[in-house]
């Protein structure tokens, strides 16, 4: 026997002392090995004191289960300071999941039957915390009787344990109800409080129990009324207000019982009112009171001017000095504002004043809520906030705010000029930290607004904003000559002259600051501007062939690329440097939820608008005669595409109809003409989108280009034949999401021994590529009789394989048993399966195994 | 109803932890990492209140030591914080100005307190008279059984 163990504050002391991690763990666990020592010794003396120890070493996170019997030890001890530590260990130690339950649910039950109201009250908390299903069932009728207790003590506590154990076992419910009723008569606000939480939880629970008491609101509006009316009562006044717990406790009840019923919201509401003007708001506890009264308020059927008294007193909030109040408000108000937005208007002022709020996540809920409250009358105002926020904010909020502001200007923009000027600003202001979809979605309203494209060419030249400036004056570079850059006749028109222009893009692609993807669109611009420009063209080619020995292999090619166009294929250069058609105009909303419109194979390509034209040139090709087709094989590639889409008919149709017209021109007239007849063909098949598709990748990308440079350079007789299978796969690879339509799967037989042949069919659903089902047959070969029958398989672990029931365990000659296995492989891993079969014949059982060899490939591709 | 309430010093360590919904102890330790993790980053003009996962997290730091509940969306953080107010008035009633090192070197006690203000993750007790009372009662039961056990070791019983 040891010595008289360590004390508890000992021992922590020792633990405080240590200096390393590992000092720490030494002292922590030779002392956890004496309390294991001590513990096999069925030390009773000191068992209090080492459990107590073993406590405070778990809290430090080292394991501390072995101490668990010894709670159960120390619960079963007649001292009450054993059982005081024993049931804090076993809420620590134990939880609902424990084998270990049954045996305590037996202390449990001792004790709830204990004269001294403390244990039974120990006992209690331990049910609450730690009840699992099982122990609220077995201790189900001993908390009702407690419920009933003349002890309030024990009431209230027993209240709670109702509470939970109703949680892990709804169907208790009902054993609970008369004693619940009488809870909320009580005088003692513990017993309320608890009562009042039992209810909320039974109704929550069950609609019939709501009903039930939908009786109770009178008393519960009675009790409200005395605690706000009745003056101050030392005992329960926490800073001028009367036992809020118990106030917020009544008015959630209130909440759930006056939901969607007129008739009970109708009793409601005066007191509701009541709380709302009466309660002393200067402090946390009033508004927490306030709070939860606006949220009844907006849940149940209340009275109009009720409603607006609640979002005012959220705007009072906004007001308050207390940051954790303004943020519940902008929470609650972001909540009502789509049930209740003209109320919410009212406050748009000082939700906008938020926005200046040094607490991030007070911004962040203000930022949202002013986009909730943006619509086509308030925009202008708001813009003008929320744009001087976007370019005072931090990183962090620019991304999200720049894209909100975009989704709102498409929705409610006045006109298409504010439109354009709000998105150059947003560029301006944001700068770096814009979301992709910003860009694109700039380019394409300028793109679609023809009125307006020299305007934006007149504003953007000079902006700070490489990318789009590049694009548009690649795209319109020529209005800034002409000076039609004026979006109405009373403006003066931005006039520039061709080697000013030139010099810009020049400096963009000098600059250190810009990006690669800054200078792609730079160069790609100034190629383009060669065919608007006139006298500017050999300094255009000088740059373009500079860039042929760029460090940057994008940049290199590109310029290798250009290059071409300027000398071997210069005829060739005016139609691949045409304008880019109007974009197509997509749903609004869209700019944030990229590419969510369904099941069209363009959808994601859509808002990517920007990244074709780039696409263009990351592309990767292999000749140099492909090097001037890559745009407009992109662009056929993107009408058959979108043919394909359209029609939802067979690829090889369209090509063959775009071949046709090629076979009597040469190679390169192919390409001109293929080119030409994408830029006519993009008018008249008016459903085709054109430029839209966009390959995720360049190798994907450079792979079809290949492909289709490749078919462009053999032999015109031969093309038609080669583009069908090809241009399958291209599409394919192009859209990724066009069904192919599934091979034919072969038959296979699986097993054919001793009397027993197996065979397997296959199907496919085209709805879920990953799915195998297979249905096998069994049947006898020599004509006998096989009872029995079990077949049972096994796939590799990446598979999930679910066998259906067999049609029978019996085979009779001539009827063949059936059964469906579905495979399902979401890796596409190559299938192997391994059979297990047991039947007996002629009464003789056989069992054998096998391994399915011959399974067709085209199950995993 | 709250989850759980965990306190925690500025330094990090774990001072008290009270698990309302059943976890696997490995879960536990995880929770208690990242809250604590994020918590004690948050700069103090902050707000109280943290959404995180499907809970709302409402802390208070006093003194040197971090008070953290997490409570269901249904539940009022303004409240909760009155919950958080409530325990730390009722512990430094009964040590007398409470501070962390009372905590650390009698967390049991602090258990206790928190056992007779909340059960199974709802207030049970509004009035803090009747809690301390209660932990009175109870702390007098354990000296009476101290008293008696030095006595029987002496012999005069």
């Amino acid at each position: 026997m040891p010595s008289t163990p360590t004390r508890l504050r000992d021992l922590i002391r020792q633990i405080r002392a240590a200096r390393t991690a590992a000092e720490e763990r030494a002292v922590v666990n030779k002392e956890c090995a004496y309390i294991r020592a001590s513990f096999r010794e069925e030390d009773s003396q000191w068992r209090c004191r080492n459990v107590a120890k073993l406590l405070y070493i778990h809290m430090l996170g080292y394991p501390a289960h072995f101490g668990q019997l010894e709670c159960l030890n120390l619960i079963a001890s007649p001292r009450f300071t054993d059982k005081r530590i024993g049931y804090l260990g076993a809420m620590l130690l134990l939880d609902e999941r424990q084998d270990i339950h049954v045996l305590i649910t037996n202390s449990l039950k001792n004790d709830l039957n204990n004269p001294v109201q403390f244990i039974v009250g120990l006992a209690l908390c331990t049910l609450g915390a730690i009840a699992s299903p099982e122990m609220s069932r077995d201790l189900a009728s001993e908390v009702e009787r407690l419920l009933k207790s003349t002890n309030a003590y024990l009431r209230k506590k027993a209240a709670l344990c109702a509470f939970r154990i109703i949680g892990k076992v709804p169907e208790l419910m009902e054993m609970f109800l008369p004693a619940t009723r009488s809870l909320i008569s009580d005088k003692n606000h513990g017993v309320l409080i608890t009562g009042v939480t039992l209810i909320i939880e039974m109704c929550e629970r069950s609609p019939d129990t709501l009903i039930h008491f939908k009786k109770v609101v009178p008393s519960l509006v009675r009790i409200l009324k005395n605690l706000i009316m009745a003056g101050y009562s030392p005992e329960h006044d926490v800073s001028g207000v009367s036992d809020p717990f118990l106030q917020v406790k009544i008015l959630r009840l209130l909440r759930v019982l006056g939901h969607n019923d007129a008739e009970a919201s109708e009793a409601m509401n005066d007191i509701l009112a009541q709380v709302a003007t009466n309660t002393e708001t200067s402090k946390n506890v009033g508004n927490a009171i306030l709070y939860e009264t606006v949220l009844s308020i907006m849940h149940i059927k209340s009275e109009s001017g009720l409603r607006v008294l609640a979002v005012n007193i959220l705007g009072r909030f906004l007001l308050n000095s207390d940051k954790n109040i303004r943020y519940v408000a902008l929470n609650t108000l972001l909540r009502t504002v789509h049930a209740d937005n003209s109320a919410v208007q009212r406050h748009r002022a000082t939700i906008l004043e938020c926005l200046k709020d040094p607490d991030v996540s007070i911004k962040r809920r203000a930022l949202e809520l002013s986009f909730a409250l943006i619509n086509g009358s308030n925009i202008r105002v708001m813009m003008k906030e929320l744009l001087a926020f976007l370019e005072k904010s931090d990183a962090e909020f620019k991304a999200q705010c720049s894209s909100g502001i975009v989704s709102a200007t498409e929705r409610f923009s006045p006109n298409r000029r504010w439109h354009v000027d709000t998105l150059l600003r947003v560029l301006i202001a944001a700068g770096n930290f814009l979301r992709d979809d910003v860009v694109s979605n700039t380019i394409q309203i300028i793109s679609e607004s023809a009125s307006l494209q020299g305007y934006a060419v007149g504003q953007l030249w000079r902006a700070p904003l490489a990318q789009v400036a590049s694009w548009c004056l690649g795209e319109y570079g020529d209005s800034l000559i002409n000076g039609h850059t004026n979006a109405s006749e009373q403006e003066e028109p931005v006039i520039a002259g061709e080697d000013e222009v030139v010099d810009f893009i020049q400096g963009i692609l000098s600059s250190s600051q810009s990006t690669i993807v800054t200078k792609q669109y730079a160069l790609t611009a100034l190629t383009k501007l060669s065919t608007r420009f006139s006298v500017t063209v050999g300094r255009i080619e000088d740059i373009v062939t500079s860039f042929g020995t760029h460090l940057n292999v994008e940049l290199q090619q590109r310029g290798i690329e250009y290059a071409q166009l300027f000398t071997k294929h210069v005829a060739l250069r005016p139609a691949i440097m045409e304008r880019i058609p109007p974009m197509e105009h997509k749903t609004s909303h869209q700019g944030l939820t990229n590419g969510s419109s369904g099941g069209n194979g363009f959808s994601n390509g859509d808002d990517d608008m920007l990244m074709d034209d780039l696409n263009s040139f990351t592309t990767t090709s292999i000749t140099s005669h492909s090097a001037p087709a890559t745009k407009d094989s992109n662009s056929l590639l993107n009408l058959l595409g979108g043919l394909d889409n359209f029609d939802n008919g067979p690829a090889p149709m369209v090509t063959s109809s775009k071949a046709s017209t090629a076979p009597s021109a040469s190679n390169l007239d192919l390409l001109d003409l293929l080119g030409g007849l994408d830029l006519s063909g993009s008018t008249t098949l008016s459903s085709a989108p054109p430029p839209i598709t966009t390959p995720t990748g360049s190798t994907s990308s450079s792979l079809v280009n290949n492909n289709l440079a490749n078919l462009l350079s053999s032999p015109t007789t031969q093309m038609s034949a080669a583009i069908p299978p090809s241009s399958n796969f291209l599409i394919d690879g192009f859209l990724g999401t066009a069904p192919t339509p599934p091979p034919k799967l072969q038959n296979v037989t699986a097993y054919d021994k001793n009397g027993l042949r197996v065979d397997f069919s296959f199907d496919r659903p085209v709805d879920n590529p990953n799915l195998v089902i297979v249905t096998l047959t069994a049947s006898s070969s020599y004509g006998s009789t096989l009872c029995d029958f079990l077949f049972q398989a096994a796939v590799p672990k990446t598979f999930q394989l679910q066998m259906m029931p067999a049609s029978s365990t019996v085979i009779n000659s001539g009827i063949p048993v059936t059964q469906v296995m579905r495979i399902l492989n979401p890796t596409r891993a190559v299938l192997k399966m391994r059979i297990k079969l047991s039947f007996s014949r002629d009464g003789i059982a056989i069992q054998d195994q096998d391994e399915v060899k011959n399974l067709p490939s085209a199950l995993w591709q | 109803m709250m989850q759980f309430m965990l306190l925690f010093s500025r330094q990090g360590k774990l001072r008290l932890q009270k698990w309302y919904s059943a976890q696997p102890d490995k879960t536990k330790k995880k929770i208690t990492r990242d809250l604590v993790a994020t918590i004690l980053t948050r700069k103090p003009k902050m707000c109280s209140f943290l959404e995180w996962r499907e809970l709302k997290i409402v802390y208070k730091r006093y003194a040197s030591l971090y008070f953290c509940c997490a409570i269901e969306q249904s539940d009022n953080e303004l409240l909760t914080l009155e919950i958080i107010h409530r325990y730390v008035e009722l512990l430094d009633k009964y040590f007398g100005s409470v501070c962390e090192l009372d905590i650390i070197f009698n967390f049991e006690k602090a258990y206790f307190m928190l056992d007779e203000l909340m059960l199974g993750g709802e207030v049970q007790e509004t009035s803090k008279k009747n809690v301390l009372k209660a932990i009175a009662a109870q702390d007098l039961l354990q000296e009476d059984e101290a008293v008696e056990g030095a006595l029987r070791e002496i012999g005069l019983i």
